[in-house]
């Protein structure tokens, strides 16, 4: 008899197997509360070593638009966007976020090693905390959005609400991104080097500041693949719902909800397929 | 290969908790130096003067089986794969050829391992008990007795990375034996702590282990396994050189490293 037979006779299960999909889903869910505690603690810890703590998290971005504002507001000239504070203030909020969590997420298993190499747990909590990390810094950012459409003048309507489901939407695109991440970078650590810069040639190819369509008039193939550029997508849909003079499309909201479903199934499938390799010592 | 029951100093069941079963662990690890150009296996041209990538063959199959309430020591000069396969028992290494089988989850203590560096001694005793599975409230109950049994009442709010490495090393035992597991590894976990603190947690060893717990301990410490393992285990180059009454093989031990008396 072999040992595994005699193994298996005894009840004894293999260690360190990677679970089917459903039950490494729910330990995952079991220990949420795990995910939230650690994503809590963490961003205090960030926050409390510098002087302005938490509003940091607002005035980053606030300066960030602030400043793209003046450049760009000054280059575009007449081709600036309509409403052009709030336009801006939506875009760089919400990519703010989206890239916040693809970051994050990236740096969620390598550089919590030490947990990794001490503890049994499923990995996916590591990214899906650094997420959790990013909404707890978008949630004071939503609320300046709203401020700044305010200020602006914008109408209040009933359709501010659907900034909510929107909302949902990209945190769910953002943890499949995170998850994605998390996986590429124990794989080629080079990676984390080229982040940065996706994270600027997105922004610069994603309409955060300018008018896609008054850019791309002459590019119509363009404009049709940008429609389906998620990031685009979620930003055109939150102007929609606030800044006047644009609006939602029911392709927006099917697209939205396409990207938040795909992006998160794929990174859950594609994070855990490797789950057996995160602490490995090359 | 069919299991052996092996001699013990106390009585053991029949019924197996650990079997390892021809385990072979090996590490690809890019090298550089002098060394690394002559054992480079891969490797670009020109790059090959300063990086190679190199294949450590840590554990080299073995196989074993641990009965329940069995406590074993694991010995065997630096680098000979003990904390390898350690880990591999608790299945935070990935193994490349062979399996390892467990009746329930071994927890593993590690050195060197600081759990959240940024983060309170207190907040790494609630997020290690999440982490591992335990509930909230009874984490938060336990944080007294932890902090405690650790002996760092003063020092508990403050971040872990201020910690020394005795300090860290007594936490994190803290943490694990807070709780009783099936299967505990303790991998020379204790070995910075001070004689105060080995006393006491190697008497909570001995508890875990009587309470139907199986406990592997590596130690470089003959005397402490000699206090608290029924069995140890000798690994040289990750291969298994003995097997048996801990006595005997600790004896074998030092006659090989030159050492005669047993500290």
């Amino acid at each position: 008899m072999s040992l595994a037979d005699y193994a298996r006779e005894h009840g004894l299960k293999r260690v360190g197997a990677r679970p089917a999909l459903l039950e490494y889903l729910a330990e995952a869910w079991k220990r949420r509360d795990f995910a939230m505690t650690m994503a809590r603690f963490n961003s205090e810890a960030a926050n409390a070593r510098n002087r302005l703590g938490r509003w940091w998290t607002v005035l980053l971005p606030t300066v960030q638009a602030l400043v793209y504002g003046l450049i760009f507001g000054v280059l575009m000239g007449s081709s600036r966007p309509d409403n052009y504070i709030p336009f801006l203030f939506t875009g760089v909020f919400l990519y703010s976020f989206i890239s916040g969590a693809f970051g994050a997420g990236a740096g969620s298993v390598t550089g919590n090693l030490g947990l990794v190499r001490s503890l049994s747990f499923p990995r996916m909590l590591l990214p899906v905390q650094a997420t959790i990390q990013q909404v707890f810094n978008l949630l004071p950012q939503m609320v300046l959005l709203l401020l700044t459409w305010v200020v602006f003048a914008q109408p209040i309507t009933w359709a501010w609400l659907l900034l909510v489901p929107i909302t949902l939407l990209m945190v769910m695109f953002s943890t499949g991104l995170a998850l994605i991440s998390a996986r590429l970078t124990v794989h080629v650590q080079d990676l984390t080097k080229l982040i940065p810069f996706v994270v600027r040639i997105v922004f610069y190819t994603s309409g955060i500041f300018f008018n896609m369509e008054r850019v791309l008039k002459h590019y119509p193939i363009a404009l049709e693949i940008e429609k389906y550029n998620p990031i685009y997508v979620f930003v055109s849909l939150a102007r929609g719902v606030g800044v006047a003079g644009y609006t939602t499309t029911t392709f927006m909201w099917v697209a939205a909800f396409g990207w938040a479903f795909l992006t998160l199934g794929l990174g859950i499938v594609f994070f855990w397929k490797a789950e057996e390799r995160y602490g490995r010592e090359d | 290969m069919a299991a052996k029951i092996k001699k013990s100093t106390r009585p053991v069941s029949d019924k197996p908790v650990v079997v390892v079963d021809d385990v072979h662990i090996i590490y690809k690890v890019f090298s550089s130096g002098r060394r690394a150009t002559k054992g480079a296996t891969t490797g670009r041209k020109s790059f090959s003067r300063k990086l190679g990538l190199r294949e450590v063959h840590a554990v080299k199959g073995l196989s074993f089986t641990v009965f329940e309430g069995e406590s074993v020591g694991i010995i065997g000069s630096n680098g000979s794969g003990k904390s390898s396969l350690m880990r591999a028992i608790a299945g935070l290494t990935p193994i490349q050829g062979g399996a390892v089988y467990a009746s329930a989850k071994p927890a593993l203590l590690g050195v060197g391992a600081v759990l959240l560096p940024n983060l309170s001694g207190e907040k790494n005793i609630l997020l290690g008990g999440l982490a591992m599975g335990f509930g909230r409230k009874e984490m938060i109950e336990n944080t007294d007795a932890i902090t405690k049994f650790a002996g760092l009442d003063e020092f508990i709010d403050l971040p872990m990375r201020t910690y020394s490495s005795g300090m860290s090393a007594r936490l994190r035992f803290a943490i694990a034996a807070s709780r009783d597991h099936d299967i505990l590894i303790i991998d020379e976990a204790l070995a910075v702590g001070d004689q105060e603190f080995r006393n006491r947690s190697e008497a909570r060893m001995r508890e875990m282990r009587d309470s139907a717990g199986t406990v592997f301990l590596v130690s470089h410490s003959m005397k402490s396994i000699l206090d608290t393992c029924t069995r140890v285990i000798w690994i040289e180059k990750g291969e298994l050189i003995m097997d048996g009454d801990p006595l005997e093989v600790i004896n074998a031990y030092n006659v090989h490293t030159g050492s005669d008396t047993i500290d």
